[in-house]
């Protein structure tokens, strides 16, 4: 449905994806072949071996040995063609070259942050080079996640107790999907993040340009806003979410679930991010995660101070 | 249903009125709370399954809804994680497993052999009470707390939510027993409790799946147990086996999950095989081609369902080797599968096909089914299923292989078995409509999935990107539909049993023991006299030498077989 | 199928021979026997499986830290473990003899029987007691509350909760069918109190013991695994 994709099948953007989409396809078609056989068949003898009289008897059929045999053989000698061509296509789907351009992954509920060579971070937008194998070593913060690019036909689990790995090697620029496919809790669908393809100039221009270092807390703040997917619950405009909003939030008395009050100031926002049970607001569940509190300090520092921004 | 009157046979029995049925015999509620008839039990699991449906159904209606348009549209993402943890956890543990086997297992499955009763009547009715009360607590543990972790429970996102995943794995733990006592006594009743003359191979195929898928309960079902036991005390007290933050790991709950869960699988599409070799036999007036292939290979799907566990686990981190095995594997189950499929269809060969409500569903699962087996192979396909894992393409296969398959059987099953449980006959017009409105249903529901899911889209998401809307939206239409049908399905079978027609012995003409030794509805003690089996489940010829004119008719006018219940001896 | 419905004999119950403890729904007293015992053997296969899912997390545990399991074991007593297996080794023997003698129609030897088994398990179960509150009082506690003190600091290492964590689900569970086997055994005990059983008709015993005897044998795996090797 993408524009260069099929029915079936998005736009293929990897160096696999053709690889893959040829498997799928040989198994539909071999599929349908067999369905149609299999449907045809039970329509014409519903149709020729109707029942004309309520009595009738059918005579005895002798069951026919060609017929059992090619049953079992045939189905056999396919299934193990399509499982050999699966085989070797996952092998090379998991066997990075070792010459590959390497970026941690870090996935939280509900975001996902990507840290390239020189140190340069993003967030939600996955930057890489086209025509260059990347491998991908992933680790989650908090519950399982899972990285999916359907461009690119590669998924892999992200898990918190071990780093997994995924490569792919993009042969088109632009951008794609990502989404996260392993249920993560409330906010699993506001997981999707952006693949964004360069040419090998403009990825090291941007690497160079994406260091956040000289913004101020403020505008590093409403960065991190999005990047993070606050904006998932949080508006900014004075509509209630799956949590409060931020606007007009600082600086007020708050009430608290279960009772009492609470005056948010920049001690309230920062406990509420890094232990966003301690104190809910009235009105609200307590389904934040708690894995923002792994964010480095600064970028703490950089959402109290946008958050305080907002505040009137 | 106390009104049911005669059965149509002009022999009625000497010592009770000709309408002395298991039915009518005792009148109490307290008879039918307390009873420990299989077919009362049967009907019991009727009314309960049909609940946990019709509740797990309207979930999956507001699961639809929600999701016509992109963005929020009736509920939050909270609400909606909910609402899709419920239903397929209300589906799998509430409705679907309990579903062919309690139901037509408990009701037909001792007249198959033959036999009085199953072996351990007294553990039947506590099987359902147990099933009764697990599932009480599950739905508590729902109401009370916010459960949205999936029917699957992973772990550590399991540990990390509300509390009352605590009770609500309680509550599967207490319904796994029920399973697994079921299971226990199909097993004990189909080896101990055979009519005299009733070989193995006489027994009718019915019966060999429900066998094989009670091996996979009592063998499988322990395991279950034993995880949600280990997550509850991971809850309880953090014993940290599963949870990464504790030192534990996760993807061994994984393990322990499928290799229950896929098994499970078979626990539920087993039963449906069953169903469909009686339909299929009774409505073509034939043998199933391959009977001893489809018997045994039952039998040893139940066993080779214990090694393709891993199939589920392709992109979780788990080794690569591991994955490899379990494709091929996966492969291997799926053959004979494919091989029954050719069986059924050539069973209409040269047959005397007989197009009433049952058949048509027998046919719609055929159709259904395929799809389901094919897509699959499919996800088999190592490479092919890292692309598909966790898409829409999943739930499109398993609502197939689910609600195509085993849904549609048991839809079958039950119109089939409908006058010999209730002694009525249902309007076959509706009955005819309803499966057109639900075939035609169920595939704009979920055909439109396979091609969303393909094109990339994740499950379990309550909000998607724009691209996706269309498919998504025809879903939603398909899914009205779907619900028509089954309503309609409901509204005539209850009229039935005020209004419906009485029901002959034998309206099809089907030659096993329930409908050629029994009256509709059967006697309490199901034959008046223990029969003696000299022939196999479907040999229609002999079955005409004894019983005279063994032509169905649905609406009683044709001849009908003679029940011998002249002679009733029991007091 | 089916068939002429002509004789079946045994089939309308109130005609044949008919002992009180045949249900109405058997043709004779040895088709409910063994169906009875096979529906037991049954039973038996999935208790084995319910153990198997955790002695599957044993080993897994113990093939990813097989050092700290070594070392986790020490604190485990081996004489006191060696001590309840010799109390259900004998307890299982008094069962098969009180299953010896109401064969022989000896109701007393049943008794007797039965009431040492019921005081050899009730050892069994004091000296667990012990154990227990004897780690307890450490503070080896399963998963997270795990905090050795008083002199076994030196056992806080890493996945030594998780050991501990198998070890009091293993042997609680385990302990928990004890409890359950003393349940039953009462009962029976006063059944064959009552009389309730002969030489012809003993097959709640025989079942019960047959339970007994897994309940036996699944400690004589747990032994060694968690307090020897």
């Amino acid at each position: 449905m993408g524009e260069n994709g099929t029915l079936w099948l998005p736009e293929p953007a990897s160096t696999l994806a053709p690889e893959l989409d040829g498997l799928f396809y040989f198994v539909y078609y071999a599929s349908l072949l067999i369905f149609v056989g299999v449907v045809g068949a039970m329509a014409y003898f519903t149709f020729v071996y109707r029942r004309r009289r309520p009595d009738e008897l059918p005579k005895p059929v002798k069951d026919n040995k060609v017929v059992e045999m090619a049953s079992v053989v045939l189905p056999t000698i396919l299934v193990l063609v399509v499982f050999t061509w699966g085989f070797k296509t996952y092998v090379k789907l998991y066997t990075a070259p070792p010459d590959a351009y390497q970026i941690q992954v870090r996935a939280r509920q509900w975001s996902w942050e990507f840290e390239y060579p020189n140190g340069s971070r993003s967030f939600g937008e996955l930057h890489v080079p086209v025509d260059r194998p990347v491998r991908l070593v992933m680790n989650s913060q908090d519950v399982l996640h899972s990285f999916f690019v359907p461009a690119f036909r590669v998924k892999m689990d992200v898990l918190p107790n071990r780093y997994t790995s995924v490569w792919f090697q993009a042969t088109k620029q632009g951008e794609f999907d990502l989404f996260c496919t392993e249920y993560c809790g409330t906010a699993h669908s506001g997981m999707i993040g952006k693949v964004v393809a360069h040419s090998e100039a403009d990825f090291q221009k941007w690497l160079q340009e994406s260091q956040v270092g000289d913004l101020s807390p403020v505008e590093r703040g409403e960065l991190l806003y999005t990047q993070q997917t606050c904006n998932a619950c949080h508006s900014v405009d004075g509509s209630a979410g799956v949590g409060p909003t931020f606007q007009g939030l600082f600086g007020r008395e708050r009430p608290l679930e279960g009772g009492g009050t609470v005056l948010a100031d920049e001690d309230y926002i920062r406990e509420s991010i890094v232990n966003p049970a301690a104190k809910v607001a009235q009105g609200f569940n307590p389904v934040m995660p708690a894995s923002y509190a792994s964010l480095p300090a600064e970028d703490i520092d950089a959402l109290v101070a946008y958050i305080k921004s907002l505040g009137n | 249903m106390s009104n049911i009157a005669t059965p149509a046979t002009a022999t009625g029995s000497v010592h009770h009125g000709a309408g002395h049925n298991y039915l009518n015999h005792a009148k109490s509620l307290k008879s039918w709370l307390l009873t420990l008839d299989h077919k009362r039990i049967g009907l019991m699991y009727l009314v309960t399954v049909s609940l946990a449906f019709l509740a797990g159904g309207i979930l999956a209606l507001l699961v639809r809804a929600e999701l016509i348009a992109p963005g929020q549209t009736i509920m939050d993402a909270q609400t909606y994680n909910q609402i899709f943890s419920l239903h397929g956890i209300i589906m799998v543990f509430a409705f679907i497993i309990p579903s062919i086997p309690a139901v037509m297992g408990n009701f037909a499955l001792p007249m198959h052999l033959g036999a009085k009763d199953v072996a351990f009547p007294r553990l039947n009715l506590a099987s359902y009470y147990i099933y009764v009360l697990g599932i009480a607590i599950a739905l508590a543990a729902m109401l009370v707390g916010n459960v949205d972790t999936g029917w699957t429970f992973y772990t550590p996102y399991s540990k990390s939510v509300g509390d009352s995943v605590l009770l609500l794995t309680f509550g599967v733990f207490v319904a796994g027993f029920s399973s697994i006592l079921t299971g226990l006594n199909f097993i004990v009743t189909v080896h101990k409790m055979r009519a005299p003359g009733l070989t193995w191979n006489r027994l009718p195929l019915f019966v060999w799946s429900i066998y094989a898928t009670s091996i996979v309960q009592v063998l499988a079902t322990p395991v279950i147990g034993i995880t949600m036991l280990l997550l509850f005390l991971e809850r309880l007290m953090g014993i940290g086996i599963f949870d990464p933050a504790l030192g534990g790991d996760p993807v061994l709950f994984q393990h322990f999950f499928w290799f229950y869960s896929h098994p499970a699988v078979y626990i539920m599409i087993l039963p449906a095989f069953g169903v469909i070799s009686e339909l299929m036999a009774t409505f073509s007036r034939r043998p199933v081609m391959g009977y001893k292939f489809v018997a045994l290979s039952s039998v040893a799907i139940a066993f080779l369902g214990f090694l393709v566990w891993g199939h589920h686990m392709f992109v979780s981190g788990q080794s690569a080797v591991s994955s490899i095995i379990f494709s091929l594997l996966t492969y291997l189950i799926g053959i004979p599968t494919g091989i029954k499929v050719i069986n059924w269809v050539g069973t209409m060969y040269k047959g005397s096909v007989w197009l009433r409500t049952p058949m048509l569903y027998a046919l719609a699962f055929l159709f259904l089914f395929s799809i389901g087996g094919f897509t699959g192979i499919m996800l088999g396909v190592l490479a092919v299923d890292v692309h598909l894992h966790d898409t829409y393409f999943v739930v499109a296969h398993f609502h197939y292989v689910m609600m195509g398959g085993t849904v549609i059987a048991a839809l079958g099953g039950l119109h089939y078995w409908w006058p010999k449980m209730t002694g009525k006959m249902y309007n076959e017009t509706l009955g005819r409509i309803g499966v057109g409105l639900i075939f035609v249903g169920f595939n704009l529901t979920f055909f439109t999935q396979f091609i969303l899911g393909s094109q990339g889209m994740p499950r379990r998401y309550y909000d998607y990107l724009p691209e996706f809307a269309s498919l998504h939206a025809l879903s939603t239409y398909g899914s009205w539909i779907l619900a028509a049908g089954l309503f309609l399905v409901a509204a005539y079978l209850i009229a039935s049993l005020f209004r419906g027609e009485k029901a002959p012995a034998n309206p099809w003409g089907a030659a096993t023991l329930e409908w050629t030794n029994a009256t509709s509805p059967p006697d309490p003690h199901n034959f008046v006299r223990t029969p003696i089996v000299t022939r196999g489940p479907y040999d229609y010829h002999l079955a005409r030498e004894l019983f005279g004119n063994g032509a169905g008719d649905g609406d009683g006018a044709a001849p009908v077989p003679e029940v011998r219940d002249t002679t009733h001896q029991s007091s | 199928m089916a068939s002429t419905t002509a004789t079946a004999h045994a089939d309308t119950h109130r005609e044949a021979h008919h002992p009180p403890h045949l249900q109405h729904h058997f043709v004779s007293s040895e088709q409910q026997f063994d169906a009875a015992k096979m529906g037991m053997w049954l039973f038996l296969i999935t208790e084995i499986l319910l153990f198997s899912g955790m002695f599957v997390a044993y080993t897994v545990y113990r093939v990813w830290h097989p050092e700290v399991f070594v070392r986790s074991a020490e604190l485990l007593d081996w004489r006191l473990g060696g001590l309840n297996t010799l109390v259900l080794l004998a307890s299982s023997f008094t069962v098969a003899l009180g299953i010896h003698y109401i064969q022989n129609g000896d109701r007393k030897g049943l008794v007797v029987n039965l009431i040492l088994t019921l005081l050899f398990a009730a050892t069994f179960m004091v000296v667990k007691y012990f154990e227990y509150t004897g780690k307890f009082a450490h503070g080896i506690f399963p998963g997270e509350h795990f905090h050795p003190h008083e002199g076994y600091e030196q056992y806080n290492i890493p996945y030594a909760p998780q050991f501990f964590s198998i070890y009091f689900v293993m042997t609680g569970i385990h302990g928990f069918h004890v409890l359950v086997g003393m349940g039953i055994f009462v009962w029976i005990t006063l059944r064959a109190l009552k009389g309730h059983f002969s030489s012809e008709y003993y097959t709640p015993v025989e079942l019960s013991g047959l339970y007994w005897h897994l309940v036996d044998i699944i400690w004589i795996f747990l032994f060694p695994l968690l307090y020897l090797i």
